[in-house]
């Protein structure tokens, strides 16, 4: 058997010694983590390869022997994705052991060339089985934090404003899929009821492309808009997405559409009942007066 | 298997459309189900339940809360012992109707739910398996 | 038996839904609707929902036979309140209710009842 797990029990500290002036030199950033922050995973890191070389087995890494050195570079990674590393420079730091352990194996067989490529070939192993498992989770908590982002993304890019009394505006940024429909959806509707809006914008002039799918979502917000008693009005219809509409052969009867903004903006005060009308005045050319219509 | 887990609604009577209505909404609240994906499955379960009460002489639903490797969902099984239906595909056409109705039943509950299933045997009844995941 | 009751605001009626509602009050309720506005001449007919927890196709189809029946028999139907969670679902369902006028309560709707008789100064009870 082997000599290495007892050999990187018995010098670990020197080993880890070793690791650390390697850093310094090579793969530390200094801009990213600090000198204690990395001392103290390099001591945790060598502590959980310490005990899971105790167990002998140094190949298969999933066992409960190495729970511990999983767990710690799983908590490593995590950290480092959120300091903004990179994959590469996660993966040095593990494999930047290298060569520390190959200079503890070469003075543990000073005169046994046969011993001492052994030795290396399986340290080698294992410090590679090693960083694939930071990569690994490394990858992961970056799939975790793109999820998150994009889940606070559809809700910040769903915003339901206010526009005037009893009038809101839904503008919509972005490609509409079924799940970000269902939420611009439930947004819209709720605002409606709160609001105790009869009318209600959604401007697409946002949105890259209309296909057919697209248009049915909308129109079903329309629908149930109506349901509940309110009108919607599209607007921001590009020259483009009126065309591409055509060629679908999409049938929007029923719904009203403007090109712009202000245009649904007119119908919809007009619809409620309100006018907005210039205050005539020495410096009032430019103020506008809003009042309700008897 | 913890028994809180099934519960068997038997429809006879319009009242227990009703019923069957309500155990959907409270398993679904207990599952913590968001106020839209509730409605839908209750909307879902108040026309099947009807559909088994009125083409298929009643029967039973049974509720079961169950899970994948991912997530959580309800599950409804509508058992009748009606005629059965002898052209399923036609029967979740849109418009379908053989009793009066809008024809929407089948269809419609389809598009409330994440998975549905129909097994129906002529003669022997209908059997409609629904399930909505969180 | 159980009966959903109908109250009489002058010309129009007023019709508060708020029960789970099982298929024979719902005929029951249409039933009443039509004989009480031909009782009393009514002009209109507002249907609040807004307690309601789910509208399935059955109640679909009965709010929009009541609509179609008071129209016959000249008055306007408004439903106000749907619920969006409900709404949705009307819509997921296949229902648009495209016969039928609605309104987002109960003071829209009475608004939207004058609006289409026509008669914005008339009080009510008049």
């Amino acid at each position: 058997m082997s000599k290495l797990p007892e050999m990187i029990n018995k010098h670990h500290e020197e080993i880890r010694a070793d690791w650390l002036k390697q850093m310094s030199t090579a793969v530390r950033r200094a801009d990213l983590i600090s000198n204690e922050e990395l001392e103290s995973q390099s001591r945790e890191l060598m502590d959980a390869i310490a005990s899971g070389a105790r167990s002998g087995e140094l190949t298969n890494l999933d066992g409960p022997a190495w729970g511990q050195a999983r767990d710690t570079l799983g908590a490593i990674s995590t950290s480092r994705a959120k300091q903004g590393f990179s994959t590469s420079e996660t993966a040095t730091f593990v494999l930047s052991l290298k060569q520390p352990i190959f200079n503890a194996v070469r003075r543990e067989n000073p005169s046994d060339p046969a011993a001492l490529f052994d030795d290396i070939w399986k340290s080698t192993q294992l410090i590679d089985k090693l960083a694939l498992i930071t990569a690994d989770a490394f990858q992961a908590s970056r799939e975790k934090f793109i999820a998150r982002q994009q889940e606070e993304l559809m809700e910040l890019s769903t915003p339901v404003v206010k526009l005037w009394d009893g009038i809101l505006a839904l503008p919509i940024i972005g490609t509409l899929d079924s799940a970000r429909t269902q939420v611009v959806m439930e947004s819209l509707l709720q605002a409606v009821v709160q609001t105790n809006s009869r009318v209600a914008i959604i401007d697409i002039t946002g949105v890259p492309t209309v296909d057919t799918l697209v248009a049915q979502h909308l129109l079903k917000t329309i629908t149930a808009a109506r349901l509940m008693g309110a009108d919607c009005i599209i607007s921001g219809v590009r020259p483009q997405i009126a065309q591409t509409i055509v060629h679908l052969g999409i049938d929007l009867a029923g719904v009203i559409t403007k090109a712009k903004l202000s245009d649904a903006f007119a119908l919809a005060l007009q619809r409620t009942g309100q006018v907005v009308t210039k205050v005539n005045g020495d410096n009032a050319g430019k103020r506008t007066l809003l009042r309700r219509e008897e | 298997m913890k028994s809180a887990k099934q519960e068997t609604v038997p429809i006879a009577t319009s009242s227990d459309v009703v019923m069957a209505r309500q155990k959907v909404r409270q398993w679904a609240i207990e599952m913590k189900f968001t106020l839209v994906d509730q409605t839908k499955l209750v909307t879902a379960a108040s026309e099947l339940a009807r559909n088994a009460l009125e083409h298929g002489k009643g029967g039973h639903m049974v509720i079961e809360q169950v899970e994948n490797s991912v997530k959580n969902g309800l599950k409804l099984v509508f058992e009748d012992r009606g005629p059965g239906i002898s052209d399923v595909d036609a029967a979740l056409r849109d418009g379908f109707t053989t009793g009066g109705g809008m024809g929407l039943g089948l269809g419609g509950s389809k598009r409330l739910v994440n998975d549905f299933q129909i097994e129906s045997e002529p003669g022997k009844g209908t059997r409609v398996t629904v399930v909505r995941w969180k | 038996m159980e009966r959903i009751p109908i109250l009489r605001m002058g010309q129009f009626l007023l019709v508060t839904i708020q029960v789970d509602m099982h298929d024979r009050l719902a005929v029951q309720l249409q039933d009443d609707l039509t004989e009480k506005i031909s009782e009393c001449s009514s002009r209109g007919v507002l249907i609040d929902i807004s307690t309601l927890e789910i509208v399935d196709s059955f109640i679909g189809r009965m709010l929009a036979n009541i609509a179609a029946m008071a129209r016959v028999l000249d008055a306007e139907t408004v439903v106000v309140g749907m619920q969006p969670a409900v709404a949705i679902t009307l819509v997921e369902l296949g229902m648009s209710l495209s016969g039928v006028r609605t309104a987002l309560n109960v003071e829209t709707g009475m608004e939207l009842l004058y609006e289409l008789r026509g008669d914005f100064n008339s009080e009510m009870g008049g």
